[in-house]
């Protein structure tokens, strides 16, 4: 498929037609980008909202600092948003931007190396004096010296119109120049040909206890409309049609990996006729799933925000034991905490969720970037044999579905669960078709109520170590049950009866039975998907570089070459059938944004020769860096 | 001392009560208790066995967790649902059970190391929060389990296997901390004084929130006599302080001492007690809305001699409840929004539509 180069973003010199002439493009990659408090998170998410209402399909890549307000106009300090949206499906935030909006020079200097000759870049002529030039170690104005005659460069004094603009409105000169990303973004929505009634809807209602604000920012976004409208300088504007044919008929929504989350959760909660518990200590890029939790507490949701990581496992732990569908969610470095936690849960056998949003690590690491690298610790990161599955999610919409994966496999088989998202699924979007909710799974469990076990002398009584034979799961006996009290805890545990016991074949039996409870969770096999039916190599990945995996898949196929690609949402237990897949092809090649940790579970698991590709940069892969990789795999070696 | 049945209930009104009058024996479980002879924790289990009956309650719907330590194995051998958790986070994972079934009589059973050390912070939390959990914590003033290391709430130049030179650091005194961290109820009392054990847990069990009752646990193994100051009956006399609501605070052979308020600090401090100075003996309220007085209290033992120390209900007021509130909340949030309705919810306000 060749639609991911961009076929008129750049070209013809525009003629000066009295009338503005109309390009239609089939795709664009817009990236906004500014100091962390000039509002770029919210132009991105505006502009966003206007395509996804438009109908183009898209993706999104946010990208900010860990810092709530980094040292102004400072390189460490700026912010950005990347949109792509298009006439087609498309899978990736794209590799480089068509259009740069910079807001001030660190912007413009922290970007430039992204943008491809050729591209617009529209920057805010204001902000281009001699101080905040030289903070970034700009001699010379960028903007006067040639250096980017090489691009399509439109000078916007954006502050000073945004403030004259706004003069009517009794503000402060301060007050006015925070609406300039309102006028950006109402200038790009005039160049894009966006759909502006959703924008004004939502400034008035973020500002509803300030109208004169909102007014504001309404009248900063027309402006910038008005002035892309009548300034010559912007010649052409853009369409870029609805991806009609990209979409299976539905009602679509844009969503975000956490929000898609929550929903999942919630999903699965109803799903499975259980309260909701959520058990959590604040941690980037997890927290919001605790927001949205925390909001809809009219489904029943409780949501305990706990004085520490150990605490929010803890407190959901205990949730599990009196029956509900209980969910921890956190980081890498939360994860860590939770370990002991998490061994306790799978010596329990209870039903439970850990979501891990994983970034940048060791330690602290990238708080805000995005990593793989939490795939053996949620495999191994425990004292003594402790297997939890573990699915992951492998889009930003994908988590709605993979978390109600989680919960089914926490609440069948009686076990912790891990669910493997990332900073960059977390905070990227993409459309959504909703879900009728009648298609959703069915999650219902049956609590035990009455003695499962019958001793030598027919007394019947009630064994919480007692399993089904064909899940291994024990019973769930939740509190308030009479005649079936029973202790349970981290010691081990007498098969059936589930009392103490250091016996140590009985160990060796109950750590061997765990594992086997794990290792038959049913998971229906990997999909390989080889057009040519010829491909001698194979591209397996997992999480979130299901994108630009299947971007770069779709160049390569799109240049003739043969390649096969597959992807993972269960990392524990494994397909069924991956061991024979793998050996199917030549060559495997795994991209992971971490050093190599499915590889190595492969490797050990299969004995099986695979590529390891890997980057961690604390940003996704880009297609054409992978398509790279994959044609060289393909020819060499 | 005697507001028992009836009203103590209210703190348990969600909780089924049992169909049948119980007994202390409904209560054993069938595992054997493995405690080394002469344990305190045996005259603790005891006492908790023969209180229970007392509550009514539907056993199924009362749930012992514990975390790690001698005292935590407590939940085995209680005939009811249990816990036996990891080290110190008993309370954390308690404060989920209470937090999302109000219809459960939750006992957290914990020791001064699993309680003050690994789990300090889950402790102070809890009785922050005022969950309603009921934490009986089993001070010892040593480590039993691990075999004999000092605790938290060991004297200063405790001489242990891990301070053969003597320990540096100075105690816990699990009352004032449990004040400090705006417990709501907070009491002492003593494994081998059955009487008043049994009563401090009926007014524990009365209270609605977290109430943290320390029982002063002797380990016979690794720190036997701990208490004898507060044991020997003729020690005990000079030693202890029983403090009653409504009472004034007077101990000794002819309770010829008192608690008295001292002019020029406001501290607390022990008098003889005087035909001119028997009407300044302060009157012990453990209601008082403010702490600062219940506080002076607890600081008035001496952590190596244990002289004057106050056992009793300290502090029992009244305060929001933890998983109260959090229900409070859900039910607003429906009178507010209505019951949720998931495919409006998963539809949002932003939609399109694309037909085939």
């Amino acid at each position: 498929m060749t639609s991911q180069v961009s076929s008129t973003a750049e070209g013809a010199a525009p003629a000066d037609p009295p009338a503005k002439e109309v390009r239609r493009l089939d795709r664009v990659i817009i990236r906004f980008a500014g100091d962390s408090g000039d509002g770029m998170q919210l132009t991105g998410d505006r502009f966003t909202s206007e395509t996804a209402s438009f109908g183009n399909d898209l993706s999104t890549l946010p990208n900010f600092p860990a810092e709530i307000r980094a040292p102004a106009g400072t390189l460490p300090g700026v912010s950005s948003f990347q949109l792509h949206f298009a006439d087609h499906d498309i899978l990736t935030p794209g590799d480089a931007p068509n259009v740069l909006v910079a807001m001030n020079p660190a912007a413009l200097k922290a970007n430039i190396a992204d943008v491809p000759h050729g591209a617009e870049i529209i920057v805010n002529t204001d902000e281009f004096t001699k101080r905040p030039m030289a903070k970034v170690g700009y001699d010379a104005s960028p903007l006067e010296d040639g250096s980017l005659d090489a691009y399509n460069v439109h000078p916007v004094p954006l502050t000073t119109l945004t403030i004259e603009a706004l003069k009517d409105y009794g503000l402060s000169r301060k007050e006015a120049e925070r609406s300039k990303n309102m006028f950006a973004l109402g200038l790009l929505s005039w160049m894009y040909h966006r759909p502006t009634e959703s924008t004004e809807a939502f400034l008035r209602k973020k500002f509803a206890k300030k109208p004169q604000i909102a007014e504001a920012n309404v009248a900063a976004f027309r402006a910038g409309w008005n002035f892309g409208e009548t300034t010559e300088d912007f010649a052409v504007s853009y369409e870029v049609a609805p991806a009609t044919s990209a979409f299976p008929p539905g009602t679509y929504r844009n969503i975000s990996g956490n929000l898609a989350l929550s929903y999942g959760l919630i999903a699965a909660s109803r799903q499975a006729d259980l309260p909701l518990y959520l058990g959590s200590y604040p941690i980037t890029p997890a927290s919001d799933i605790l927001h949205e939790l925390s909001k809809h507490k009219n489904f029943g949701v409780r949501t305990f925000q706990a004085e520490d990581e150990i605490a929010g496992i803890g407190a959901a732990l205990g949730a599990a034991f009196g029956g509900a569908l209980a969910v921890t969610t956190t980081s890498g470095p939360g994860v860590a905490l939770k370990s002991e936690a998490i061994g306790l849960a799978v010596s329990l056998e209870l039903p439970l969720l850990i979501v891990d949003i994983q970034r940048g690590g060791p330690s602290t690491g990238l708080p805000t970037k995005t990593e793989q690298a939490d795939l053996l610790q949620a495999m191994y990161g425990r004292n003594g044999e402790a297997p939890v599955p573990i699915v992951a999610p492998r889009t930003p919409a994908d988590c709605f579905d993979a978390a109600i994966d989680a919960a089914r496999i926490a609440l069948i088989y009686r076990t912790p669960v891990f669910l493997l998202s990332d900073g960059y699924l977390a905070n990227g979007s993409e459309p959504w078709r909703v879900p009728d909710t009648d298609e959703l799974p069915d999650l219902r469990v049956q609590f035990a109520s009455g003695p499962n076990h019958e001793l030598a002398d027919g007394t019947e009584v009630f064994w919480p170590y007692k399993r089904d034979p064909h899940t291994l799961a024990r019973p769930w006996a939740v509190p308030g049950t009479p005649g079936l009290e029973h202790r349970i805890g981290g010691i081990e545990k007498q098969d059936g009866t589930g009392n103490i016991s250091y016996d140590p074949a009985n160990h060796d039996f109950m750590v061997r039975t765990r594992q086997a409870k794990v290792d038959g969770i049913a998971v229906p096999d990997v999909e390989v998907d080889d057009p040519s039916g010829e491909a001698r190599t194979l591209v397996l990945g997992w999480g979130s570089t299901y994108g630009p995996v299947t971007a770069a898949v779709r160049r390569v196929r799109a240049e003739g070459e043969r390649v096969a690609q597959a992807h993972l949402r269960h990392l524990n237990p494994f397909p069924g059938n991956l061991g024979e897949v793998l050996a199917r092809y030549d060559k495997v090649v795994v991209p992971e944004m971490n050093l190599g940790q499915l590889a190595t579970l492969l490797r050990a698991r299969y004995l099986t020769d695979i590529r390891s590709y890997t980057q961690v940069s604390g940003m996704p892969f880009k297609a054409e860096q992978l398509a790279t990789v994959l044609k060289e795999a393909i020819h060499h070696g | 001392m005697a507001e028992t049945t009836g009203s103590m209930i209210e703190a348990l009104s969600l909780v089924p009560k049992a169909e049948a009058v119980q007994s202390m024996k409904d209560f054993k479980s069938d595992q054997e208790v493995r405690w080394c002879p002469g344990c305190g924790d045996y005259a603790i289990l005891a006492a908790v066995q023969g209180f229970m009956p007392e509550l009514g309650l539907a056993k199924e719907n009362i749930v012992f967790v514990s975390g790690i330590g001698c005292s935590s194995r407590f939940p085995y051998y209680m005939n009811t649902y249990g816990m036996h958790s990891i080290h110190g986070r008993a309370p954390a994972i308690a404060t989920g059970l209470a937090s999302s079934r109000r219809d459960l009589s939750v006992w957290v059973v914990t020791g001064d190391g699993d309680a003050l050390s690994i789990g300090g912070n889950h402790l102070i939390h809890a009785l922050r929060r005022n969950v309603n959990l009921k934490i009986l914590l089993f001070n010892n003033r040593i480590y039993g389990l691990t075999k004999g290391q000092y605790s938290p709430t060991s004297e200063v130049g405790k001489i242990t296997k891990s301070t053969p030179m003597g320990s540096l650091d100075a105690p816990f005194n699990p009352v004032s901390l449990a004040i400090g961290a705006e417990a709501s109820f907070v009491a002492r009392t003593v494994d081998s004084d059955r009487k008043h054990l049994t009563e401090v847990l009926r007014q524990a069990a009365a209270h609605p929130g977290t109430a943290l009752v320390e029982i002063y646990q002797n380990c016979n193994i690794f720190n036997d006599g701990a208490f004898e100051a507060l044991k020997d009956k003729q020690r005990a006399q000079e030693a202890v302080i029983r403090l009653e609501h409504g009472q004034p605070i007077r101990f000794g052979a002819e309770n010829e001492k008192g608690v008295v308020r001292d002019r020029a600090t406001g501290d607390l401090k022990v008098v003889t007690v005087t035909p001119e100075n028997a009407s300044d003996v302060l009157v012990h309220d453990a209601h008082a809305a403010s702490p600062t007085t219940a506080f002076a209290l607890s600081r008035l033992a001496d952590p190596d001699t244990l002289h004057h120390t106050p056992i009793g209900v300290l502090r029992s007021v009244d305060r929001p409840v933890y998983d109260t509130l959090m229900s409070d909340q859900l039910e607003a949030a429906i009178e507010e929004k209505g019951k949720g309705d998931l495919a409006a919810l998963l539809a949002g306000n932003d939609t399109w539509t694309v037909v085939g």
